[in-house]
């Protein structure tokens, strides 16, 4: 049986999820007009690099942050958009141009930071009937926007519409949208901070991202899209493929060796495969040309960047030691971790030496980036960073490992805690070694309670009731269901550890 | 940051860390028991090896003598050390047991060390301690939790069997010089009268001064022959909730359940 026809016979798929799965298989087509080394396609074929299926003719590229702004002040030409005069024009502006917004799941990735962008016309309305709105509007999301790669922010200050957001996400219980707090203990009240850890036990939302130090990569103007993915609004990532780590230290005599020649050759292969896909995205497909956002100035070519992305550090680092036991290795013993830091250092400098074509917003370099794993990954490359699952050390240990970690990626990194009930009895406890760690260094913060529906598999919300349609063979409405179901069938990812007050209970 | 210390004069019925009452006799009857060979015999006491435990608790469910070998005897420097591994993470430190105010020499000399680190001292206590006869204790410390369990003398008896005099005493002197962080009282299911007195007791004197813990009875970690006088379930929180209105009722406005 064709590819295709098994699409179009699964009755697992709803008719969008047939329709995207459609378009996908013609994206990797046989095309070979970007043409790619012998040496990159044998790295490919080995596993040690991966495209994540971007597909061979890139027509979008894969993460666009529309300045949404822009659309309130102007309004859009295109879509015959006037600038909202009040709420209801504002959520109807919002609801129609997310669904022109492109991406490489064909969905929005970054709906703006929706408190800032309403709190205008918020205030001007009755509570009650903003919340009912604001109701509506995030149910059209989840219903309308179907994929939990789509991302809304929050913070870092209080505001009505931020606390209108919290009480319907918890009310609402729903996987869609991914949604992160720029937290800053300096700009984000106490109180604000407390009601997303309450909401974030309950929902596995919102994330806490490290305002101050995406400020200071990015200025002011960045977006969280997608997992966790650190870029400028009015721009975007043009490409994400990604170093297997596990896969590119096999062939290593030992640590020296990875370092001085296996890891070199595959970073610039994968700089090749970059500086290739985007010169096509940029020159050869329409995008840039001809689609509206581009035109009118939703976003700019200057403000785009290349993430650099990888997996499978501790794996790679327990394979060159010769450690069995995850338990024992990356993240445990200083030896291993102190490994990982020398390996990400040749990565950030050697990554750093190259002139990338565009990203003129990042000084013509690309940014690193942690990536979160796809479903196949199993257990051999850990996201990113990440400690194993079934090896993770208590939370504290856990977070003083991801310190040193998570500075190396602008683009975006984050780790996830799973809670033991009796801790939404204390989210109190919970906030101070979210800001202490943030203060350490730490970039992104997740976490949600072991009894939640909505959980974070690896970097996305599922809902477990979901995944469990799924299992009886059932449509699952969001698309991104299916991937958290090969990501706890492959990975376990929803088998982390749990943290018990007994490992830190903060007074 | 919670600290737990070994050893409690009480004897609840309630009790679900049972293992915390006593010290070990270091009879060796869970250095048999264990899977992993954690647990040793050096110089004829029981020894714990926390790297190689994997926590399963056979040692506890082996124990005769309510209590437990995974305990380490340190310093208040040694206690420090580990304070300071996790500062940046958290806002104070929180002792409690068993009954911490057992080793209070030992707390007096940790607290004004805790405090230079810019964190604040709780002390979690069942309130035998007569702190007006000890207020050194008290000096750097920033607040009591305080369980009062019962009022009526004969239940209070029978519950935790222990007298209670030094406890409400407790109660009235840490509320008059500003040290009573919270007061807790357990709930229990057909105890109306019992619950009834200690709430109505505890929140006339309180007010709204302090937080005041209502905690659901829960059977988890009771011993088997303590359930079957208590009872095997929780608490009903419908039933618990009107001992939370009792207390707002008469101006304990600060009352709330767990």
């Amino acid at each position: 049986m064709s590819e295709a026809l098994n699409i179009v016979k699964d009755t697992t798929l709803t008719y969008k999820q047939q329709l995207l799965a459609l378009a996908r298989l013609g994206e990797s087509t046989d095309d070979e007009t970007i043409k790619f080394s012998d040496e990159y396609k044998k790295a490919k074929a080995e596993g040690a690099l991966c495209d994540l299926n971007e597909g061979k003719l890139t027509y979008r590229p894969r993460y666009i942050c529309p300045d949404y702004d822009l659309l309130f002040e102007k309004g859009c030409d295109f879509l015959e958009l006037n600038p909202p005069k009040d709420l209801l024009e504002a959520i109807n502006v919002l609801e129609i141009f997310y669904s022109h917004v492109p991406s490489v799941t064909a969905y929005p990735v970054y709906l703006g930071d929706l408190d800032r962008l309403l709190e205008p016309f918020v205030i001007k309305e009755d509570r009650e009937y903003a919340k009912k709105v604001l109701k509506l509007f995030l149910l059209h999301i989840d219903k309308v926007l179907t994929d939990s790669f789509v991302h809304a922010v929050i913070g870092p200050k209080d505001s009505v519409t931020g606390r209108l957001l919290l009480e319907l996400t918890e009310e609402m219980q729903l996987a869609i949208p991914n949604l992160t707090l720029k937290y800053d203990p300096e700009l984000t009240s106490d109180d604000f901070a407390l009601a997303c850890v309450k909401c974030m036990l309950k929902t596995a939302k919102p994330s806490f991202a490290n305002h101050r130090m995406f400020v200071k990569e990015w200025g002011e103007r960045y977006a969280i899209a997608s997992c966790y993915n650190g870029l400028l609004q009015a721009g975007g990532g043009f490409t994400l493929p990604r170093l297997k780590l596990f896969e590119c230290s096999l062939n290593a005599k030992d640590p020296e060796d990875f370092i001085n020649n296996e890891l070199p050759k595959y970073i610039d292969l994968q700089l090749e495969y970059m500086d290739k896909k985007i010169k096509f995205c940029v020159e050869e497909s329409a995008f840039f040309k001809s689609n509206f956002l581009v035109t009118e100035g939703f976003v700019k070519l200057e403000n785009f960047t290349g993430m650099f992305g990888l997996v499978g550090l501790a794996e790679c680092v327990n394979h060159l030691l010769h450690i069995e036991d995850n338990k024992k290795g990356f993240g445990m013993n200083k030896e291993a971790t102190e490994l990982g830091l020398r390996i990400m250092d040749a990565i950030e400098k050697r990554v750093s030496e190259h002139v990338a074509p565009y990203c003129d917003a990042t000084n013509h370099r690309y940014r690193l980036h942690a990536q979160v794993g796809i479903d196949s990954d199993g257990m051999e490359d850990s996201p990113g960073t990440r400690i194993p699952i079934f090896a993770e050390p208590t939370i504290l240990e856990q977070l003083q490992v991801n310190e040193k970690f998570h500075p190396y990626f602008p683009t975006g990194t984050g780790d996830i805690f799973k809670f033991e009930e009796t801790y939404e009895k204390t989210p109190e406890a919970i906030l101070p070694i979210i800001k202490g760690s943030l203060n350490n260094g730490l970039r992104y913060f997740s976490g949600y309670l072991e009894s939640c529906d909505v959980v974070r598999v690896t970097g996305y919300l599922v809902k477990k009731s979901e995944i469990e349609k799924l299992n009886q063979k059932k449509q699952s409405l969001n698309n991104v269901t299916i991937f958290g179901k090969g990501a706890q069938d492959g990975g376990h990812a929803l088998d982390r550890r749990i943290q018990k007050q007994n490992d830190i209970s903060a007074g | 940051m919670a600290i737990f210390f070994q050893g409690c004069q009480f004897n609840c019925r309630f009790c679900h860390n049972p293992e915390t009452i006593n010290m070990c006799i270091h009879c060796t009857d869970c250095v048999k028991t264990c899977p992993v060979k954690a647990l040793s015999v050096v110089d004829k006491k029981v020894v714990w090896n926390k790297d190689i435990c994997v926590n399963c608790d056979t040692c506890i469910k082996t124990c005769t003598h309510n209590s437990s070998p995974k305990i380490t005897y340190m310093s208040t420097d040694q206690v420090l050390e580990e304070i300071k591994k996790v500062r940046p993470y958290i806002e104070g430190i929180t002792l409690s047991g068993g009954e911490c105010t057992i080793q209070k020499d030992f707390i007096i000399e940790l607290f004004p060390k805790v405090k230079a680190l810019g964190l604040t001292t709780l002390l979690d206590s069942n309130g035998s301690l007569d702190f007006e006869q000890n207020k050194e204790i008290l000096e750097y410390c920033d607040g009591v939790m305080l369980d009062v369990k019962a009022v009526n003398k004969d239940f209070s008896d029978w519950l935790i069997r222990y007298p209670n005099e030094v406890i409400l005493k407790n109660l009235e002197y840490l509320l008059s010089i500003n040290k009573l962080y919270e007061v807790r009282t357990i709930i229990f299911p057909d105890k109306d009268d019992n619950n009834k007195e200690t709430v109505s007791y505890v929140s006339n004197i309180i007010k709204d001064k302090c937080f005041y813990k209502i905690i659901r009875y829960r059977q988890f970690g009771v011993r088997e022959d303590e359930r079957q006088v208590l009872g095997d379930y929780t608490t009903d929180e419908e039933y618990a909730l009107r001992y939370v209105e009792l207390a707002h009722s008469l101006g304990a406005s600060k009352a709330y359940i767990i």
